[in-house]
């Protein structure tokens, strides 16, 4: 694994961002999808990360995840700088460091919840019974440890994603990394979702949530906009909600 | 990720679809039966055939002489020939054989009578279990004597006969001297159903004057090249032409039934092969459809850590088991069928240790092979294009 302590990690951001471009090649044209972005959140922030499709967002979102790497600049996060990292080196960060919750809950449909929640920890290479309690211990935590057994298609969309929540939450990873958490939700497991979310931040987890829904976002601490590949706004949700007045 | 936890999840997976599953195992169920069976049955006739022409003597070296009106080989040349070598050979003893209505009063029957000579009994390791064997004196006088078989005795004589017997064989009587000990269980056809008499009665019974066929005995099987090579030389010393005579040692013919056999079971086994291959690429096809439908969850695998790895090791064990579970059914039923088949064809046939072993290998081979290709391109796959493929 490439990896280099290069900061103290109690006094340094979590996820430091410095000048990330990503281009991609479509044909003989080059899209900029992320175009000199540079962020630093810390540990403990509730960050939303805003923008329209084609904004950047998604792409911003994959680096952060380590899911790709950027074609330019530098990504360090817990210290570590993943932006020159190699595929098994990166499979690596997302288990150890990283939660994801998806939009489309991405459960395995033909594993029960428990083996779901599982998966984390068996590619952590935790032994079974350690694997079997955590498991357990995180759908308890979002509730549904009564419906361990059941499959994913036996589950309504609410607890789907709450299982999801539990998986992300199962490895107790330094950032859970939310993609358009609420987008396949009606709006009373939105709010449960999203209240759980806040609660989880207080309780000290950081928490990166990425959306293009302005009042999902709201539910943040801060907010970060992007258009066209670059940061346009960075400020606390107060600041936000007052540009948006303007 | 851990062995057994990979392979639990190809179980899964094969469980998860059994119909497919099994229709890519039933490949690999034939082409690992159809091996075995082939091979087993093949080993079969092999040793059926060894065994019939081991029964005949492998230290025996056969001399077919075709004499011309001015080339010839007489008796006594043989004889002493066979004992100037007496290092070589135990003996010889000229080959007049036919078959003859034998007749006991009014019981009668027909049988193989054998024209011996003194050595016959030595050659061919037999014994009596009473009375004496044809004698030097016995040929040298045309003496009407005869050692008779068990089956012979049965027929003939309701199984009880005194030595001073008379038995007439082709309208002559002759005096039974001895009686051959029980060779074959007295069946009909078997050694047990024959008659020996001096050879000069029977070239005179058989009415033709010439002994055209004598068999040695070595007395040491290692002895069977270098007999042939003296009867050779000997033979085109007198004949002056290869194809006036011809000497056959019985290793020679082993040898010779060795090498069809074995050239039998490559082919064969070579052709079931093929059906081994086609199901291995049959796995590859199915493999690669599921890698295609699994894309999702191999993104999902992916981005909650798995490594290159343990996607590839997730694909290939699910190869693996598909084939070895296949191959393993394969050997059960190429097992039953191998003595299924060798019991309707009267051999004692068994699947071989060897062909198992290969069967097993080929299979959980194949599984690894082509299920390495599927896999690879699972493990290559890009986290963020298969998490968004649906």
């Amino acid at each position: 694994m490439i990896s280099e302590q290069i900061y103290d990690k109690t006094k340094v951001p979590l996820i430091q961002l410095i000048d990330i471009q990503k281009i991609y090649k479509m044909g003989s044209t080059e899209v900029r999808a992320n175009d000199g972005i540079s962020l630093e959140i810390m540990e403990g922030e509730f960050v939303a990360i805003v923008g329209k499709s084609g904004s950047g967002k998604s792409t911003i979102m994959n680096i952060i995840g380590a899911l790709d790497v950027p074609t330019s600049g530098q990504y360090i996060l817990k210290g570590l700088d993943v932006s020159k990292m190699k595929n098994d080196a990166l499979a690596e960060v997302r288990n150890k460091t990283i939660g994801f919750i998806f939009q489309q809950y991405n459960l395995l449909t033909k594993q029960n919840l428990l083996e779901n929640v599982e998966l984390p920890l068996l590619y952590a290479g935790i032994h079974k019974r350690e694997r079997k309690q955590l498991a357990m211990e995180a759908l308890e935590r979002v509730g549904i440890e009564d419906k361990w057994r059941n499959f994913p298609n036996q589950l309504s969309g609410g607890q789907q994603q709450r299982g999801a929540v539990a998986r992300a939450l199962v490895g107790k990873p330094s950032l859970i990394l939310a993609d358009e958490p609420t987008g396949a939700l009606d709006s009373r497991t939105s709010r449960e979702l999203l209240d759980f979310l806040k609660q989880l931040n207080e309780e000290g987890n950081t928490i990166v949530l990425i959306t293009h829904d302005r009042s999902v976002a709201e539910e943040a601490r801060r907010i970060v906009t992007l258009k066209d590949g670059k940061i346009t706004f960075d400020g606390a949700v107060e600041e936000y909600r007052k540009q948006v007045l303007l | 990720m851990k062995f057994s936890q990979a392979w639990k999840l190809a179980l899964q997976s094969i469980l998860g679809s059994k119909m497919r599953s099994f229709l890519t195992m039933l490949g690999m169920i034939i082409g690992v039966a159809s091996v075995i069976t082939l091979l087993g049955l093949v080993t079969g006739v092999t040793n059926y055939l060894v065994d019939q022409f081991a029964d005949m003597g492998t230290n025996m070296v056969t001399v077919s002489v075709f004499p011309t009106d001015t080339r010839k080989v007489e008796v006594e040349d043989i004889y002493n020939f066979a004992k100037e070598h007496d290092d070589i050979f135990i003996g010889v003893t000229p080959n007049v054989t036919a078959n003859y209505t034998v007749k006991n009063g009014s019981t009668s029957m027909t049988t193989s009578v054998i024209g011996a000579g003194e050595d016959y009994l030595d050659i061919n390791t037999m014994d009596l279990s009473s009375g004496r064997f044809i004698q030097y004196a016995d040929i040298a006088n045309r003496y009407e004597a005869c050692v008779i078989g068990t089956y012979v005795v049965n027929e003939l004589f309701d199984g009880k006969v005194t030595l001073g017997d008379t038995v007439k064989i082709n309208g002559k009587i002759f005096t039974i001297v001895g009686i051959q000990e029980e060779q074959a269980d007295s069946e009909e056809g078997s050694k047990d159903d024959r008659i020996y008499i001096p050879y000069s009665i029977a070239t005179r019974l058989s009415q033709s004057s010439d002994i055209s066929s004598y068999t040695f005995a070595t007395t040491n099987t290692d002895y069977s090249d270098q007999a042939k090579e003296l009867l050779d030389n000997y033979l085109y010393g007198i004949m002056k032409n290869e194809e006036l005579y011809q000497v056959i040692s019985m290793t020679e013919l082993l040898d010779v039934i060795n090498q069809m056999t074995t050239m039998l079971s490559a082919v064969l086994g070579g052709i079931a092969g093929i059906s081994l291959l086609v199901a291995g690429i049959g796995i590859m096809n199915i493999m690669l459809v599921s890698v295609v439908e699994r894309t999702k969850e191999i993104g999902i695998r992916k981005s909650l850590g798995a490594k290159k790895r343990d996607i590839m090791s997730q694909f290939v064990i699910e190869a693996i088991t598909i084939s070895t579970t296949g191959g393993i059914i394969g050997i059960i039923l190429g097992s039953i069928a191998t003595n299924v088949l060798g019991k309707a064809f009267g051999i004692e046939a068994a699947p071989t240790t060897g062909a198992i072993l290969l069967a097993f290998g080929v299979s959980a081979g194949i599984g690894i092979c082509f299920g390495y290709m599927p896999a690879n391109k699972a493990a290559k796959l890009n986290p963020i294009d298969a998490l968004r493929s649906e």
